[in-house]
């Protein structure tokens, strides 16, 4: 298939960037679509121009690393994918893709469609952890946690840190990234002893990252390549009102 | 920094004061609406229920400090959000296709606004009698002023509209400030809400009946 790209173009952080126009001629449909990237930039190389800058690692949905907004929705159209499982028969011949980098305050672009997503790092930093050295894994079951929660803690749990949540809030609120992080050890008897300390340090670092706020359009978990419920923007929100409310 | 001070700085404390405001005007809007529905029931009705709520003197005056207060600081939460959320994209997309945003959510802003108006020319108009569209104003007759008033097409139309406003902002409002208080239960499907439906549409339907039954010359 022959398909045309529109791609953000930014030399670095200061420059001006634009839109340009690329064609990606004989895509096969099996591509994924950081493939068919890769493909476009290949010639780009032999043509003795800059390739595409675009952030990919592991490839196989799991690391985070990839991003792109695709004709205006985050990690393109398919739910529940990143971009890298994203295959190019979602897509038709002849088709115009509109490629842009994560827009967010918190995430300026470093080059291309490239952003510096170290404000997330720094969210976990502030509190998305246990301080106490809890030494080697301990025997199965010898710690018992109800079903429910351990479905809710894994099901948070499986955030990558993408920035999908961001890029696809009309807000650019990291909300949904922030909760799911409070609430996969909120929901753990590990998370416990610091369980409203964290909230509130994270949620502090949230703030100053100037990151928007949570107005409840939900586009976040429509984006969220792991479907994370925005049910844990409200266990997040709990926590934070009895961390203020409580001592 | 004081803890109370520390809370607000957060966007989530900050909804949370819109969704505790949110949730008193909620409360007042249905009340408000049911007490109205009296005018059905004919000008004795109506007048005497009228009459009641004034006779309850620092009580009623109690609850508008309430309820003025709660108006204050959900607009000035709202302003001070709306900032905040501008800036945190000053850069925007060149295609960005919104995939579940409501109506009602995107109208928030400017519907908050639209109703923001409303109140404070519905006060004049109905309370103090500052606006006499009709001409006609008399404090013991709520009836008569509500007849008089309803006749005009164009009072009838702003009512019309602003409960439309007021309709999208509940539908909105009432499921987001019960998440933005942290009270929903986990959903196999969070953003279905069935009972702010019905809220939005109990309100909506009450409140607009009055303005057009007296327009199309169903109580006189």
């Amino acid at each position: 298939m022959n398909l045309k790209l529109r791609v953000w173009r930014q030399a670095d952080a200061r420059a001006a960037g634009k839109m340009v126009e690329y064609d990606a001629p004989d895509v096969s449909p099996d591509m994924s679509f950081l493939e068919m990237l890769d493909v476009v930039n290949e010639r780009l190389t032999e043509d003795g121009q800059d390739p595409i800058a675009f952030d990919h690692d592991c490839r196989e949905g799991i690391c985070g690393s990839c991003s792109l907004m695709i004709n205006g929705t985050a990690h393109g159209p398919m739910k529940g994918t990143a971009t890298c499982q994203l295959h190019m028969r979602s897509f038709k011949d002849g088709d115009l893709i509109n490629v842009e980098p994560w827009r967010a305050k918190a995430f300026p672009v470093i080059r291309d469609l490239v952003v510096d997503r170290s404000a997330f790092d720094r969210i976990i930093g502030a509190g998305g952890y246990i301080t106490a050295a809890t030494g080697g894994a301990q025997d199965a079951n010898s710690l018992l946690i109800p079903k429910v929660d351990a479905d809710a803690s894994m099901d948070a749990a499986a955030c990558i840190g993408c920035g999908a949540c961001v890029a696809a809030c009309p807000n650019a609120s990291a909300s949904l990234f922030t909760a799911a992080k409070v609430s996969h050890l909120g929901h753990l008897p590990q998370g416990q002893p610091e369980r409203y300390r964290r909230v509130l340090s994270m949620v502090s670092q949230m703030e100053l990252e100037d990151f928007g706020g949570c107005t409840l359009y939900g586009e976040c978990q429509e984006a969220c390549p792991k479907e994370i419920s925005i049910d844990n923007i409200s266990t997040m929100n709990r926590d934070y009102i009895m961390a203020g409310v409580g001592s | 920094m004081n803890r109370a001070t520390r809370f607000y700085q957060a966007a989530i404390g900050k909804k949370a004061v819109m969704g505790i405001t949110g949730l008193i005007g909620i409360g007042f809007v249905i009340g408000h609406m049911a007490g109205n529905l009296l005018v059905f029931r004919g000008p004795d009705a109506m007048n005497a229920y009228a009459h009641f709520l004034k006779s309850t003197g620092e009580l009623l005056w109690i609850v508008r400090l309430v309820l003025i207060t709660a108006v204050v600081l959900h607009v000035i939460a709202a302003w001070q959000l709306t900032l905040q959320n501008r800036a945190a994209r000053p850069v925007g997309y060149v295609d960005r296709k919104p995939q579940v945003t409501t109506f009602a959510s995107k109208t928030m802003r400017w519907g908050g606004v639209i109703l923001l108006l409303f109140i404070v020319l519905h006060i004049l108009h109905f309370t103090t009698g500052t606006l006499r569209p009709s001409g006609f104003f008399d404090e013991a007759d709520v009836y008569g002023n509500v007849i008089a008033s309803f006749r005009i097409w164009w009072v009838t139309l702003f009512y019309v509209i602003a409960m439309i406003a007021l309709g999208l902002h509940l539908y909105h409002g009432a499921w987001s400030s019960v998440r933005s208080l942290g009270y929903a239960q986990p959903s196999k499907d969070p953003l279905h809400r069935r009972i702010a439906l019905g809220i939005a549409v109990v309100v909506w339907l009450g409140f607009t009946a009055i303005p057009v039954a007296v327009f199309a010359g169903l109580i006189a």
